[in-house]
């Protein structure tokens, strides 16, 4: 997206489920971040978006994985009027992407991922685990294609959403979407949204957890291990630190 | 310590309970044995505060306070403990980290001072020795893959680390071999068999009171206490069903 680019409209698939007010307010955005992940060469990035309330967030980022490569991305997209981080990746012969989000949104907040994985040459293996939280009138969404090249035999692709809505007023939206050109593939997809357990909160308030407290505790179990295989100690500590900030300040 | 007066509750807009009264001391154990559809569970989740187990009448008074008042965590810090029949699973959370919270939430409730992790952990491998628990599944999620009889033993060791004034066990036989129901008999008098407290069994079958004796056995029959009497009363059920005992 260059900065000329026109304002997206609702037309626009992957803007269909978006804050447009708030990202015209940050309109025209920045190009895309892009980076390259050399043949072989192992990668882990860790992003957290945590703006302020009122702001809009727009990043897009454009990543290519050479043969055989390895990129291992975690997000943690809580923060802003609208919070929206885009991937485009594209994964050459063997490569693989691995992508580990949690997104949690309050109030009038809209956070949503959009992904666009291209497994361009054979081999490549790509894996996505998203998991949403909404409460109030937020929205979080996950827009996820995969595009399987010509020839892309041996393909696996994996993608797995979980939307938990805490109010009847949130929203959770999913969109897989797969392009396949090639016969010899494996992508598996699954998307569920869910409201916590009742009986579950019951239980824990008959042994004297207070409501605030045994919800807190059921959505850090909702998205625990996201982050556990992060290699920097302290961020991941600090990853689960604001996640978990986040949760309690849902009320 | 529990004082039931007349009460009256219904779930989704049906009566089951139709004024029911009862009264425990410190130190009794009372068993409520009936049929199905008696209202036994509906009396449990009543007391615990469970939503959509609404009470439309009567009183009950627990340790000087309006228990209905009460929610449900406040319940629990005032020493009341629920033993579910059906305990629930919940991935992603350990019982350690569960209990631990739980206990500490009581306490503050009470303004105690929460119990360090070590001091904690002594204490769960106490009360998981006593019902013949491995620390091991302490450390698993909460009844997560647990057997029935299992979880009914995490139950009792839950109990035992809460501490509480009055256990109202929901057919806390139910899934029990004879082994287990041995354990969780013993695990239940070195618990709650103490002049201070209380304990409400709430059973379909005589079998746990042969090692958990109450001192009054009641019978519930559509939402009232029909029959009260001493252990006798569980033995001649046993022997004539129910429909006889009711109609004596």
């Amino acid at each position: 997206m260059s900065a000329l680019a026109p304002l997206p409209t609702r037309r626009d698939e992957a803007w269909r489920y978006s804050d447009l007010d708030a990202a015209a307010r940050t309109w025209p955005i920045d190009e895309p971040d892009r980076f390259v992940v050399a043949p072989g060469e192992q990668r882990a990035i860790s992003l957290l978006q945590d703006a302020g309330p009122a702001e809009t967030v727009i990043r897009d980022h454009r990543i290519e994985i050479g043969a055989g490569g390895t990129l291992s991305v975690h997000l943690l997209d809580v923060g802003g009027a609208l919070g929206r981080v885009t991937f485009d990746v594209t994964l050459a012969e063997g490569a693989h992407f691995e992508l580990k989000a949690a997104l949690i949104g309050g109030g009038e907040q809209t956070i949503e991922l959009v992904t666009t994985v291209t497994h361009a040459e054979p081999n490549a293996t790509s894996a996505q685990t998203v998991r949403a939280i909404a409460a109030g009138k937020a929205t979080t969404s996950y827009l996820g294609q995969i595009r399987v090249a010509r020839g892309a035999q041996k393909t696996d692709a994996a993608q797995s959403f979980k939307a938990m809505l805490l109010d009847r007023t949130a929203t959770a939206n999913a969109k897989p979407e797969l392009e396949i050109f090639a016969d010899d593939v494996k992508c598996a997809h699954g998307a569920s949204v869910g409201e916590l357990d009742k009986a579950a909160l019951f239980y824990m308030a008959s042994r004297g957890l207070d409501p605030a407290r045994a919800r807190a505790l059921m959505l850090q179990a909702f998205i625990a291990g996201l982050f556990d295989d992060m290699a920097d100690e302290g961020e991941r500590d600090r990853f689960d630190a604001i996640a978990l900030a986040k949760l309690e300040a849902l009320g | 310590m529990l004082v039931i007066s007349d009460l009256r509750s219904e779930v989704d807009g049906k009566a089951i309970l139709k004024g029911l009264s009862l009264t425990l001391n410190a130190g009794e154990v009372h068993a409520i044995m009936g049929p199905n559809g008696a209202g036994k569970s509906t009396l449990a989740y009543t007391l615990g505060g469970r939503p959509n187990y609404e009470p439309t009448g009567g009183s009950v008074d627990f340790l000087g306070q309006d228990l209905l008042e009460m929610a449900p965590h406040e319940r629990a810090a005032a020493g009341l403990f629920l033993g579910f029949q059906y305990p629930v699973e919940i991935p992603g959370i350990s019982n350690v980290q569960f209990l631990r919270e739980a206990l500490n939430s009581q306490r503050k409730a009470r303004g105690e001072e929460p119990l360090s992790a070590a001091d904690f952990l002594r204490l769960a491998r106490e009360k998981a020795g006593l019902l013949g628990m491995d620390m091991d599944m302490l450390k698993r999620p909460v009844n997560v893959g647990f057997s029935g009889g299992e979880k009914k033993r995490a139950e009792m060791v839950q109990m035992g680390i809460l501490d509480p004034k009055l256990a109202i066990l929901d057919e806390t036989d139910s899934g029990l071999d004879i082994d287990a129901l041995k354990t969780v008999g013993a695990g239940i008098n070195s618990i709650m068999r103490a002049p201070d407290k209380a304990v409400l069994l709430i059973t379909h079958y005589q079998r746990l009171l042969d090692y958990v004796q109450p001192d009054f056995v009641h019978i519930l029959a559509d939402g009232r206490i029909v029959k009260s009497g001493g252990p006798e009363l569980a033995l001649a059920l046993e022997r004539e069903g129910y429909a006889e005992v009711i109609a004596a």
